[in-house]
This record gives structure tokens, sequence and C-alpha cells, in this order.
């Protein structure tokens, strides 16, 4: 029986030939990342070890993304983590102007790279396996025994294949497909097993949508989602950098396949409260929304800022109900919009742009929903309570539908600007 | 969405066996736990296990918080020792630790469900709270039942319905973080 690329990322890092699905194992990661949230407790803890310092500086990254540059009550909290990188000489700490949503900002300077390991004090951390990586999310005594160590205990998952069929739709985007696959499965879908994506539809998936898909796989409970390397990975990743591509034998086990005619899937909306509550955007009656957000480690990539604009500029206004926000993910995205002249659409049609963190989509710092509002985001989850008020409500699209809906003040598709 | 393989399959349980595997289990002990059944269903997410907006209280606190949603009284029943049995995806949600350590705080010293979040089963097992998955048990043991579980036997006996349902034992160094405490003492030793 062959091996799928898991299973074979996993095995060399633990320095075994093979490794099964459901076998233990203490894997050496190539990354391990914790931000401002979760990192203050992990040092906490690693403090508590006794061990003078972490098993290798260069592989711990910090980066401080959930309160930017500091709200009064997270000063402390960035301020223990700032000093425990200089104290460690942490290499890849990132805070401020250098930093923006780990998840983005991590494959953007190639920190994380195909046939990696890593590992992250956060659930999203997942995304990494659009770069061909094995990544997945873990907990703060988790980062404090691996910053410790260098390894961490894990159960290889069991593989689910998506063969990604069809064709793609207008406006449709790997968001839409994610949304759609969740909605179909369930948030219990994969759990603990690993989301494999392949098909002839993964040609027309770009990097930042492959990163969107592999971002939300936690969302149907998956402990990792993953593209095999292949000429778009391979365009994205610079000649200089020196990286190891694994893909799946022909062979290998199978928990589940999936088909998914991709022919079927139209723009996609998730309704309160739960991100597989999915429909399609025709489908709906007429939502009003109080606020439209298009950012987060979800969608908040220059490709996803051009989308917006492009929707944005044909409709002219915001909505005059409807509050709009705007988030690059990271300084780099902020400053290649600001080139190309998107900004200037956004705040000329009224949105407003904020600096690049995670805020609004655990409605920390701003953009809060009082009790009742509705917003739309092109963010990861729409628990209750998540961006606001216990009596508010989040929407999940695409930044497509996110941008025609801020325009006509409900959620619409794309097609209807 | 075409499926074209699932092999999964929900193992069916025979009533007829709990006397062997009761028998069996008494042969053995150590690391036994006993206590009274708080059932919960699917999908209980850490947010219900744990308002985030109780977060900010010391860690003590938590126990009177746990379960403040979805069972108002909860803090008030409950008493050390108390065993939560849940069905689908107990734990689903956020990456921090909060959740388990709300339950341990409530002085809950297991729990039983028929899958986890796997963030919720690593954080626990991490912290020294026994997450153990059994469909069976999952399935009939009712709120108020008392049951045992022997940890290193892969046993959850059933004490009100004299019943017994096997779940999948932890590898050895499992047993070890959990026997320790938790990951971090692990390490310490």
């Amino acid at each position: 029986m062959g091996q799928t690329i898991t299973e074979k990322i996993l095995a060399d890092k633990c320095g075994k030939k093979i490794v099964k699905a459901g076998e233990f194992i203490e894997p050496q990661p190539d990354i391990i990342l914790a931000n401002d949230v979760t990192a203050p407790s992990a040092i906490k803890e690693f403090k508590k070890l006794g061990v003078p310092k972490v098993f290798n500086k260069d592989k711990i990254v910090f980066v401080m993304d959930h309160f930017a540059t500091g709200a009064a009550e997270s000063a402390e909290q960035l301020k223990i983590v700032r000093e425990f990188a200089k104290e460690q000489d942490i290499f890849h700490y990132y805070e401020g102007g250098n930093a923006g949503i780990a998840h983005i900002l991590l494959p953007q300077q190639h920190i994380v790279l195909p046939g990696f390991a890593a590992i992250g004090a956060d659930s999203h951390t997942c995304a990494y396996g659009a770069v061909g990586a094995f990544s997945t999310g873990i907990g703060a005594a988790d980062a404090a025994a691996a910053m410790a160590e260098g390894k961490l205990w894990m159960k290889v998952p069991q593989s689910i294949r998506f063969i990604l069929k069809g064709t793609k739709n207008k406006w449709v985007s790997g968001k839409d497909i994610i949304l759609y696959i969740i909605g179909e499965i369930g948030v219990d879908g994969a759990l603990y097993a690993s989301m494999e994506f392949e098909g002839p539809i993964c040609k027309e998936l770009s990097m930042s949508e492959r990163l969107t898909i592999c971002n939300m796989t936690v969302e149907a409970g998956a402990k990792n989602g993953i593209f095999a390397p292949d000429s778009i990975t391979k365009k994205y990743i610079p000649r200089s950098k020196k990286y190891k591509i694994y893909s799946s034998d022909k062979n290998a086990d199978y928990y589940q396949t999936y088909e998914i005619d991709c022919s079927k899937i139209y723009p996609q909306v998730s309704l309160p409260y739960s991100p597989a509550n999915t429909r399609n955007v025709k489908t709906l009656k007429k939502i009003f929304i109080d606020q439209v957000v298009i950012g987060s480690c979800a969608n908040g990539s220059i490709e996803d800022l051009r989308i917006a604009a492009q929707i944005i500029k044909k409709g002219k206004k915001i909505n005059p109900n409807v509050r709009m926000i705007i988030i690059p993910s990271t300084p780099k995205i902020y400053a290649a919009a600001l080139k190309e002249g998107l900004i200037e659409i956004f705040t000329s049609a009224g949105a407003s742009v904020s600096e690049p963190f995670c805020g609004v989509c655990l409605g920390n710092s701003m953009g809060a929903l009082a009790s009742g509002e509705k917003c739309l985001a092109t963010t990861s989850r729409n628990f209750v309570g998540r961006m606001g008020h216990p009596k508010s409500e989040v929407y999940l699209s695409s930044p497509a539908t996110a941008a025609a809906s801020a325009i006509k003040g409900y959620i619409s598709e794309a097609d209807e600007i | 969405m075409t499926i074209i393989r699932k092999d999964f399959v929900k193992p069916a349980f025979d009533r007829s066996v709990k006397e062997t595997l009761t028998k069996k289990g008494e042969n053995m002990s150590s690391m036994i736990l006993k206590g009274k059944i708080h059932k919960f269903g699917s999908n209980v997410n850490t947010d219900e296990i744990i308002p985030p907006r109780y977060l900010h209280s010391p860690n003590p606190e938590f126990a009177k918080y746990c379960f403040r949603d979805i069972d108002r009284d909860f803090a008030d029943r409950k008493q050390a020792g108390d065993i939560i049995v849940a069905q689908d995806n107990f734990g689903w949600g956020s990456s921090r630790e909060y959740a388990s350590m709300a339950l341990k705080a409530a002085g809950i010293s297991a729990v039983i469900a028929a899958s986890f979040s796997r963030l919720f089963f690593r954080n626990s097992i991490n912290l020294g709270l026994p997450v153990l998955e059994s469909q069976q048990a999952a399935e009939y043991i009712e709120s108020g039942d008392e049951v045992e579980i022997e940890l290193n036997n892969g046993i959850i006996r059933n004490i009100t319905k004299g019943e017994s349902y096997p779940f999948q034992k932890y590898p050895e160094f499992m047993q070890k973080i959990i026997a320790a405490g938790g990951l971090l003492n692990y390490i310490k030793k």
C-alpha cells in the first residue's frame, strides 16, 4: 500500500520510512508558530519547565496579529512575547509594520515551504497546506513543550481525498468551493483527518485561493488540508529557496474519496451560526446587512482586494446603510493595494481601510457588532457572538459576494452589480 | 457531490456481551474513575463549555460558569468526580485551552463522547483531563447514571444499568501524560 502526501511528510519528520494513519508519532516540526494570544501562555509554561533555551531559535515564529499594535489591555501580553523573543534571540519575531496576519505572512515571506511540517498555536495554522506543507493547529501547552523539546506527539491522520472536477462558474472562488464542501460534509465531516485536494480544477486555483481552502479545513474538523505542489506552487516560491516536494502515491490509502463537480457550485454564503450552514446566494431572500468586512486570514490577499475593487468601481458607492471595513492581510499587501490604486477606490466609495491584523474577525478592538446587527464577512467563523454582541449575526462569503453586497445593502451576487 | 467510497461503519453493540466484559474488567485495576453522569448532545462548542465573557475571571471561578448558557444549573448540580457524556464532535471551536481548564476546575474527572474535536482532545490530554471515545457509551449512558472507568483497561462500566462499553485504550505515552497530570508535568519528569 502506498502513502499519502501527509503520511510521507510526517514519516520524514520522525525519521521513519513509512508511517500509517492511526499511528502515534513524535515528529520534529520545521516551524512552531504562536501569536499574541497564545504565545504569552506558551511562554509562561515554557519558563516553568526550567529549560533555559528554546530548542532552535530559528524555528520558532511569533506573529503579533490578534491585537495589532496593541490595545491597552493587551499591551502587557505583547510585552511578554517581545521580551522573550529578545532574550531567546528569536529570528522570526513579527510585530506592527513587519507583521500582518500570520497565515498570510508566513507563506508570503516563504517562511513556510513545501514539505515543511508546521505547527501553530492557532486553529487556522492548517492554511500552509496550500504550499504543500503539513500544518496543523495545537494548544499553548503543546507549543511550550515543542519549543523546549523540538518535537510533539501526534496521531497520523487518515486522509480524505477531494477530487475537484468540472468547470469553475463565474465569480466562484476558492472560498465558495470550501464553503460548499463544509456545507456538504458538516463541521465534523473531516474530524481528525487530512483533507487532500486534487483534480483538474486545482490548475485554476491560485495560491491565495488554496490558502483560503486549506485555512478553512479546520471548520470541517480536519487536522490539515493539503495541495500537492505543482507548477503554481513552483512559480510562487523563489528559485533560491530549497525545499522538498512530496506527493501521494497512486495506491495511497484514502478513508474517503469525494468527487466534486464544481460546475454545480455557485457563489455561497454560510448563515449564522455555523460555517456548515451554507446556501447558494441565489436562493436567499433579501438579507439586509449593517456591515461588510473584507479581510482576515481567510481572505485578505491582493487578489481578494483586486476583485473587491473591480466590483466596487462598477457600483461606485457603498450603500449608506452599510459600514464597510477592508483589511489587507499584511503590510506588503497594503502597500501593493495603495500602489495599484485599490485603496483609493475603496475610500472614495465610502469604505474604511484598516491596518493589517485579525481584529474584526473575533470582535476584537474594532468593527464590533451591536445587538441585532448583521455582518457579511470574508472571515472564517460565524459562531454566536463571534464579532460582538451574542445577538448579532455573521454571514460568511467570498470577497466578490461581500463587495457586491456592500453596494446593494443586502446579500447579493457579484453578477447583480 | 459524489462519495466514491465510505468505509466508516458504526460498530454494532451487542448488549449480550456485557457480562464477559464486566468480568474481564474486574480482574484488573489501576486508575479507576467513578462519578455521576451529565449528558449532552452533539457539537457542544468551546464557547458553550465556558462562555468567552468569563475568560477574564480567575481560573478556579470557571467552575461557576461551566456550561452556563446551555445548562444553567450545571454549576449547582455538579459534584467533584462527575463525568460528562456527549455525542459527536465535543469541544468544537477554539484552539485555546480554556474549555478543558473549565471542566477540570468544575471537578469533572473525565469526558466520554462518540467523537471529539481534535484540538479539544489534544488540549485535554495535555492538561491531564481524560477524554474517551466510545460510541456505545455515548449512546447508552444516560444523565444520572453512575459510571466507573478503568482507564488503563479500556472499559467503561455503567453501574446503574449493569452494562460495560469498551473504549480504545490510550497508547502508553498518553497514559503517562494523563498520570503525570498533563504534558508539561510529564516533560518535567
